[in-house]
């Protein structure tokens, strides 16, 4: 297998974007990392979007065939693929375009991650999302995603795993990001009372527990790690994309304090990359809800069980705090959570803070960066690594 | 949500709890599986049909404020997740209790009740929610 750089990132402004339809969305994105890549377009041989659900958001199917169309690759009847894993939708389509290229079946390849959600009403769009539970025995039973994952803090609560501060104060590190981001959806500070007042979604969740409905879409370049330099001077190595499966149900599970495909994922791709958690400085994180984040950290072996929530209640987990910075980017939180964007954004931030190019979000000599994306509770789980060359 | 054959084939998990057991190693599964995920092939044609205890403790639970359009009417309401006697866990509605008293560890039995009306086709939807145990 060959190895893989990232050599190219774009994103799109992430939040209600009204004037801007799914496929500018898709286009802008797509446009800027073929430009940070120095491509033309005509190099690019493989599309892969991640996108969860077109089909009910905007009534359009076959939005591999509408990418490549106004991106202008069907002109070159570039083979386009759409990758549908739930919340973990762009992190999937991530591992596929490495596995394209590492496998030599591609050379260059985008890939896209979009979602255009805000022209439904929020009742239909929590509907959708509740979908990447089980549809037959939890939403249609009454549960929502949000209910779902508070019944997990609750849980960690009861265990004495993480205090209902600890899980809030997961809110104000990335919205504390999300002010020195000016692509993401929330650029304001908020402190944790703002979050532990915010009216109820679903107790012990409030609405600053939950990230927002946005619209938005990210863009990657990928091509083997030799031929990097024929591109751009700053790309990013590629060091494991590594991908977890899990029950589709939370409560075909025996402990819901943790996601073992979290936790199967990250011991993958640290032996794939050769390193351990410990080598980390920054990582980008599926904060969905702040409960989430909790978890991942402990999941991800970055915090011991117990210690996720007192790293973010302390500031630890903040960019020059010293530790690992998590969520630089806002996270879904602040940032935004256009669903199949997400994960393709995570690895645009991890490549900009290892290239040097985060700006005021910038991690000072970061080596290794890390990217989790989650479907649903924990169902289907990426966890990528990327390294400064 | 979902079709009248759809509601169907699921009367026998909705309405009384029918999940299935590994007659191979014994696993209780909830909702019907007619595949052991341990034994596998060992296990093709030992799963059987297997109603499940009506009764258990309180696991995990919230109280939904923001729910489906379906479910609009109900709101707020309460959802746990439910570890029954013999050890699987099952997720429903929480219903004849005070809002106010739910607690983990809290006894509670199954209960057949309406879930929800589907909007478009006017199809209601019946099946087990938990209530307090007496
Ligand atoms: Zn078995």
């Amino acid at each position: 297998m060959r190895e893989v750089a990232v050599i190219g990132v774009g994103a799109t402004k992430f939040g209600e974007l009204w004037e801007k339809s799914f496929r500018s969305l898709g286009l802008e994105a797509g446009m800027k990392a073929m430009e940070d890549a120095n491509l033309s377009g005509s190099e690019v041989d493989g599309l892969f979007i991640g996108n969860m659900s077109a089909g009910r958001f905007i009534n359009q199917q076959h939005i591999d065939a509408l990418i490549a169309d106004y991106s202008g690759m069907a002109t070159n009847h570039i083979p386009a693929t759409r990758v549908e894993a739930g919340g973990a939708s762009g992190g999937v389509a991530f591992r596929q375009g490495v596995m394209a290229v590492a496998s030599g079946m591609h050379d260059v390849v985008l890939v896209g991650g979009a979602e255009k959600m805000t022209d439904l009403d929020d009742t239909s769009i929590n509907h959708i999302m509740d979908s990447t539970a089980d549809a037959e025995w939890e939403a249609g039973m009454g549960l929502t995603l949000a209910s779902l994952h508070a019944m997990i803090a609750r849980r960690l609560i009861h265990e004495g795993v993480a205090t209902r501060e600890e899980i809030a104060s997961v809110a104000v590190n990335s919205h504390f990001h999300g002010e020195l981001n000016p692509g993401a959806q929330f650029r304001k500070a908020v402190p944790i009372e703002t979050v532990l007042r915010s009216g109820p979604v679903a107790d012990p969740l409030g609405v600053f527990d939950c990230a927002p409905i946005s619209d938005g879409a990210a863009a990657v370049v990928l091509c083997p790690l030799s031929e990097a330099k024929r591109y751009t001077d700053r790309y990013v190595k590629v060091s494991a994309v590594a991908q977890a499966s899990d029950t589709l149900a939370l409560f075909q599970r025996r402990d819901i304090t943790r996601f073992g495909a979290t936790a199967a994922a990250a011991e993958r791709a640290y032996a794939a990359a050769g390193i351990s958690a410990s080598d980390i400085s920054v990582a980008e994180v599926h904060d969905d809800y702040t409960v989430s984040g909790i978890l991942a950290l402990q999941d991800l072996g970055i915090c011991a069980r117990g210690e996720a929530g007192k790293a973010f209640l302390s500031g630890a987990t903040r960019v020059g705090s010293g530790k690992v910075a998590v969520n630089t980017s806002g996270g879904l939180k602040a940032r935004g959570y256009p669903i199949g964007a997400a994960g393709v954004a995570q690895i645009a931030e991890i490549t900009e803070q290892l290239r040097g190019t985060a700006d005021k979000r910038q991690v000072k000599d970061a080596r290794y960066g890390l990217a989790q994306s989650v479907g649903g509770t924990g169902s289907a789980v990426t966890v990528s690594i990327l390294e400064a060359v | 949500m979902s079709s009248v054959a759809r509601e169907w084939r699921e009367i026998p998990g909705r309405y009384n709890l029918e999940g299935s057991k590994c007659g191979c190693c014994g696993q209780v599964y909830f909702p019907r599986r007619d595949f052991c995920p341990k034994c596998r092939r060992d296990g093709i044609g030992k799963v059987s049909p297997y109603k499940i205890d009506r009764s258990g403790e309180i696991f995990s639970f919230s109280i939904v404020y923001e729910s489906p359009e379906c479910n609009s009417f109900l709101k707020p309401y309460a959802v746990a997740l439910v570890k029954t006697g013999d050890g699987a866990l099952v997720a429903g509605q929480l219903v004849d209790v005070d809002l106010e008293k739910i607690s983990i560890g809290m006894p509670v039995r199954a209960v057949l009740r309406k879930l929800d009306a589907d909007g478009a086709s006017g199809v209601i939807h019946y099946g087990f929610k938990f209530a307090p145990a007496l």
